[in-house]
């Protein structure tokens, strides 16, 4: 029941050219950064990558864009990125842009095994557009498919050998949902510890979903808004 | 005429004791400033936070709690957190009594357009579709006229929707208008210095008024 690798590089070793991959995180909070750079390392390109942001210019997803290595955004927001932005208006970038909601429903519809979900976002909007509605106690929902990664790339707080995720603060965001919808998921830890050591109550995401697991390295933990208030 | 804190006061009096709030990003966000002295409101920001506080002190900010708007936050007694699924649920399930945010475009139905202007503008939606969708009392706070001075209070909207039907109250800096389908924008206050025939003007779409209209009490 082992599952830890050795380091970023060989969880992702057969994350080839063309898959579909889910990356955690919020903007740049609790984003998968070692599983990003050993990424960019590795130039797998043609990537649809489901994730609620696209990083910024130099860091997260913005590093995998400036590569070309990503085929198809699929995403609910994604300012705060040059790049991206110039590479969607000159057609070299594919952008699926849904509700965040909706995003992370089709995530734990995949985690839970649902192949699809009815949802009320984005009805009467473009994103209605080709969907299938029906109407439950005189509201009408979106038909909304589970989503069908190859990789999910998430990072978490604590981990153990079997898998089991502890995230901290808001970095549970999507990359609790996301660890539990990948077909082989990858979980960088701050700190890995062995099966035993965490408190089975506290853990938010049970090893069974996890398939590789690794003690991350040299976090950045960018802030993207520093804001503080007067002493 | 109301300033940007002047509309946060004014929407700040719509929070009741008790609520579980929502607010968006731009003047919603101000108006956890101005909420009264023994009202009790708990704050959820969707990136999966229930409780949240104000911004650290400078050196105290945490990388690992950050709101909606990407900024560095604190928690407060009580704090919970949880995933973005969890949180667009609670949303869903109208656990959220209040959802304050901003418009470019609300239409007499109650349309709202905040998230696309086609050719120039494509960052994305984020929660808006969802809180709008779900929402029971939604308070659109923005001004009544866009930069180009023309009437953000339309028949119906021009730009990408982001939700139908929705929007309940608005507060700019010229009134408080209720939207009531069939009828149009029902003008409830005006501003200090502003007078129905302002209001009027500013507004494209059908502004209705029902005798005289008490101005705004802003503290």
């Amino acid at each position: 029941m082992n599952k830890v690798v050795k380091n970023a590089d060989d969880a992702i070793k057969d994350l080839t050219d063309n898959l579909v991959i889910m990356l955690g995180g919020f903007g740049l909070c609790g984003i998968p950064e070692n599983c990003i750079t050993a990424l960019v390392k590795k130039g797998s390109k043609g990537l649809t990558c489901i994730s609620n942001n696209a990083g910024v210019d130099d860091f997260g997803i913005g590093l995998m864009l400036k590569t070309r290595q990503v085929k198809k955004m699929i995403s609910s927001y994604v300012g705060e990125n040059a790049e991206f932005e110039r590479q969607l208006l000159s057609g070299e970038l594919e952008v699926d842009l849904i509700p965040q909601g909706t995003l992370a429903t089709r995530c734990m519809a995949a985690a839970y095994g649902m192949p699809a979900v009815w949802l009320r976002a984005g009805v009467g909007t473009e994103v209605a557009i080709g969907k299938e509605v029906r109407n439950f106690n005189g509201v009408d929902h979106l038909l909304e498919y589970a989503f069908d990664a190859d990789f999910a790339l998430v990072k978490a707080w604590k981990g153990d050998t079997h898998g089991n995720l502890i995230f901290r603060k808001t970095t549970r965001n999507f990359n609790m949902q996301m660890a539990m919808a990948g077909k082989i998921t990858v979980a960088e830890v701050e700190e890995l510890v062995p099966a035993g050591d965490l408190d089975p109550d506290q853990i938010h995401v049970p090893g069974i979903y996890v398939q590789r697991i690794f003690q991350g390295s040299n976090y950045e933990k960018r802030i993207e808004q520093r804001t503080v208030r007067k002493s | 005429m109301l300033d940007k804190i002047g509309i946060a006061k004014r929407i700040a009096k719509e929070v009741k004791d008790g609520y579980y709030v929502n607010l968006g990003i731009g003047i919603p966000t101000l108006v956890a400033n101005y909420i009264p002295e023994g009202v009790n409101v708990t704050l959820q920001s969707e990136n999966g936070m229930l409780g949240m506080g104000p911004f650290p002190f400078d050196g105290e900010e945490d990388a690992d709690l950050i709101n909606a708007g990407k900024q560095t936050i604190t928690e407060v007694p009580g704090t919970a957190y949880f995933d973005s699924a969890l949180s667009f649920g609670m949303i869903r399930a109208g656990k959220v009594d209040l959802t304050i945010l901003g418009a470019m475009e609300v239409s007499e139905n109650g349309d709202i357009a905040n998230w696309k202007i086609p050719g120039k503008m494509v960052k994305g939606m984020g929660g808006a579709m969802d809180l709008v969708a779900a929402a029971q009392n939604i308070i659109v706070a923005m001004q009544h006229v866009n930069k180009a001075g023309e009437s953000k209070l339309l028949p119906s909207c021009t730009l990408p929707l982001t939700g139908v039907k929705c929007v309940k109250k608005i507060v700019t800096e010229l009134a408080v208008l209720e939207v009531v389908p069939g009828e149009g924008f029902v003008l409830l206050e005006s501003a200090p210095g502003v007078t129905v025939e302002d209001i009027r003007k500013a507004t494209a779409g059908k502004l209705v008024v029902k005798g005289d209209v008490p101005e705004m009490v802003i503290d």
